[in-house]
């Protein structure tokens, strides 16, 4: 778009063609009662050193992970972005308004969203990965409703550890879907309950949703779980909010999972404020044509060139209308781009070299509150710790030296009022990590 | 236009055969031939309960997927699993091999309700335009 005023030339034209004298005769049908006869109360043109220098005073105001030590997580993470993601996001070939799919002229589009998907499978440890959705707790969400479609079953089983606000997401897809969701139980050391998994899941239960690692960061037994849902006929759906953890944890896939839904946003893409992010989706081959979203093929041309091509598109919304597998969802092209840009860049042991500083940092200040641990199972950068005094005033202390705190769990579950979820990555240094926790213990 | 006469036919363009209480239910070869290229035919599970012109399966071909709606109310006796790896044979032989279940009838007489060949073909020409 372009801003370029207007020239008197140009609006004479335009009252030329109208057959008018002035604009205000354009308005004449307005009664004068409505009309504003004054000028719009807004500012005073500014030169641009002017418009560059407010702009910076409002910046500096903000708090931000760039300039704060940052131990705050549970769905948003603050790691490294390489600088070569923006410099490839911002050719012109790939950074449109909107996607373009038509095979004859996307070819780097559509071979790098294929390169994304097998990155994305491979993770994953599933067959399929789709081109990508909104955001984690969309893709869970949408996860659910294609469970659902598989088991053919009206109950969903939803941990009591899957993010809060994915949790929310989720019941307001199935709302007016005559869907049930039922809650899981969690054990003492943070993981689900499997006995109460296996009381639960039967004829009208089948779809279960559980994340790994959990809200509180404890790593989910998803092979155990995996089992009794196998055994009852069910579809085990894997959410994941910190994608890193799949750079060193087992593939859920491989683990008995069905389906995997996450949060791509660890994987290059900026905090950002809380968007836009990337919906991970991947799932077993099994149930491909009941995946939601669009999913690009490898194919050959008719002089037997290899080429890629949308594919199963039959059973999308533009073309299967109500019917089809989703029509709440979409494609987030450039952040894909993004995290399949950082993916290539990191390399298998890149990734797993990055999701190891991770989790031996977060042991590392795991071991200097030891005292305050709420659950014992495993963990990978995330840990929900018992506060001395109330989270928010904790945090309060840690923002007069500039840190920002965990995440004060009280807002979310009431009966853990006392307890905040810290989260470690490579960005935070092991001088801050002394200095949160001697701040911590008051 | 194959429409054989012994058979009965829905609106949605499925067919079945029934002798002694057992169906034998595929799609016409009008339906073949407006899906085009069949890639992928979704079957129900032996053994489940279908309702008259409810879904039951579905048909998918390179431009469109379809509904398969049941002609009558029963259950499920076997399914065509060669479809599962050879579906072209729904485009070249609907009547015959490409036939999608066999299902046990709850009520014979719920066949009254569809239409024989001559209706078929008149419906096809009226309503289809064929």
């Amino acid at each position: 778009m372009r801003y370029i005023s207007l020239t008197p030339e140009e609006r004479k034209q335009m009252l030329d063609v109208l057959g008018l004298g002035s604009a205000d005769e354009l308005f004449r049908s307005i009664p004068a009662a409505v009309r504003l006869t004054r000028p719009l109360d807004v500012p005073s043109a500014m030169s641009e050193t002017e418009v560059v220098n407010y702009f910076e005073t409002l910046a500096r105001e903000n708090t931000s992970a760039q300039s704060n030590a940052c131990f705050l997580g549970a769905g948003a993470y603050n790691h490294f972005v390489p600088t070569v993601i923006d410099s490839i996001i911002s050719r012109s070939e790939f950074y449109t308004a909107y996607t373009p799919y038509q095979p004859e002229i996307s070819q780097g589009t559509l071979q790098s969203i294929f390169e994304y998907q097998t990155m994305i499978s491979q993770l994953t440890g599933l067959d399929v990965a789709n081109a990508s959705l909104y955001d984690g707790s969309s893709a869970t969400a949408e996860a659910a409703l294609m469970a659902a479609r598989v088991t053919g079953r009206k109950c969903i089983l939803v941990s009591p550890s899957l993010h809060p606000e994915y949790r929310r997401v989720l019941e307001t897809y199935v709302r007016n879907l005559n869907f049930q969701l039922e809650e899981l139980r969690q054990a003492p050391d943070g993981r689900i309950d499997r006995d109460s998994l296996e009381a639960q899941i039967g004829e009208n239960c089948g779809s279960v949703i559980i994340q790994s690692p959990n809200f509180f960061g404890v790593v989910e037994d998803i092979a155990a779980l995996a089992q009794v849902v196998k055994a009852a006929g069910g579809v085990l759906v894997v959410a994941v909010t910190e994608a890193l953890s799949l750079g060193l944890l087992q593939p859920p896939g491989d683990l008995g999972a069905d389906i995997v839904a996450g949060e791509g946003q660890s994987f290059g893409i900026p905090l950002g404020f809380g968007g836009p992010y990337l919906g991970l989706f991947a799932c077993r081959d099994q149930y491909k044509r009941q995946m939601p979203g669009r999913v690009v093929g490898e194919t050959v041309d008719s002089q037997g060139r290899r080429g890629f091509v949308l594919t199963l598109s039959t059973r999308e919304q533009h073309i299967r209308r109500e019917k089809a597998t989703s029509n709440i969802c979409t494609n987030q092209g450039l952040c894909a781009l993004m995290c399949a840009v950082f993916l290539a860049t990191l390399g298998r042991k890149g990734l797993r070299e990055l999701a190891e500083q991770n989790l031996r940092k977060a042991h590392y200040l795991r071991s200097l509150l030891a005292d305050h641990l709420v659950f014992s199972g495993p963990f990978f950068n995330e840990f929900t710790v018992r506060c001395p005094e109330s989270p928010e005033r904790i945090n309060e202390r840690l923002a007069e030296q500039g840190i920002i705190g965990g995440l004060p769990l009280g807002r979310y579950y009431a009966e853990r009022a006392d307890q905040m979820v810290v989260c470690v990555t490579e960005q935070v240094s092991r001088t801050q990590m002394d200095e949160f926790a001697r701040i911590f213990k008051g | 236009m194959n429409i054989p006469e012994q058979l009965f036919y829905t609106r949605e363009h499925e067919w079945i055969s029934v002798k002694d209480e057992v169906g034998t239910v595929g799609i016409t070869d009008h339906a073949q031939k407006e899906l085009g290229d069949v890639v992928y035919v979704e079957l129900p599970e032996s053994g489940s309960a279908i309702a008259a012109e409810e879904a039951f399966g579905s048909v998918e071909s390179v431009k469109a997927v379809s509904e398969i709606y049941a002609p009558a109310s029963g259950r499920v006796v076997e399914v065509n699993t060669v479809l599962a790896d050879s579906p072209e044979i729904l485009n070249q032989d609907p009547y015959g091999k490409g036939w999608i279940i066999r299902m046990h009838l709850d009520d014979t007489t719920e066949l009254h309700t569809l239409m024989s060949a001559q209706d078929y073909q008149r419906y096809l020409a009226e309503e289809v335009g064929e």
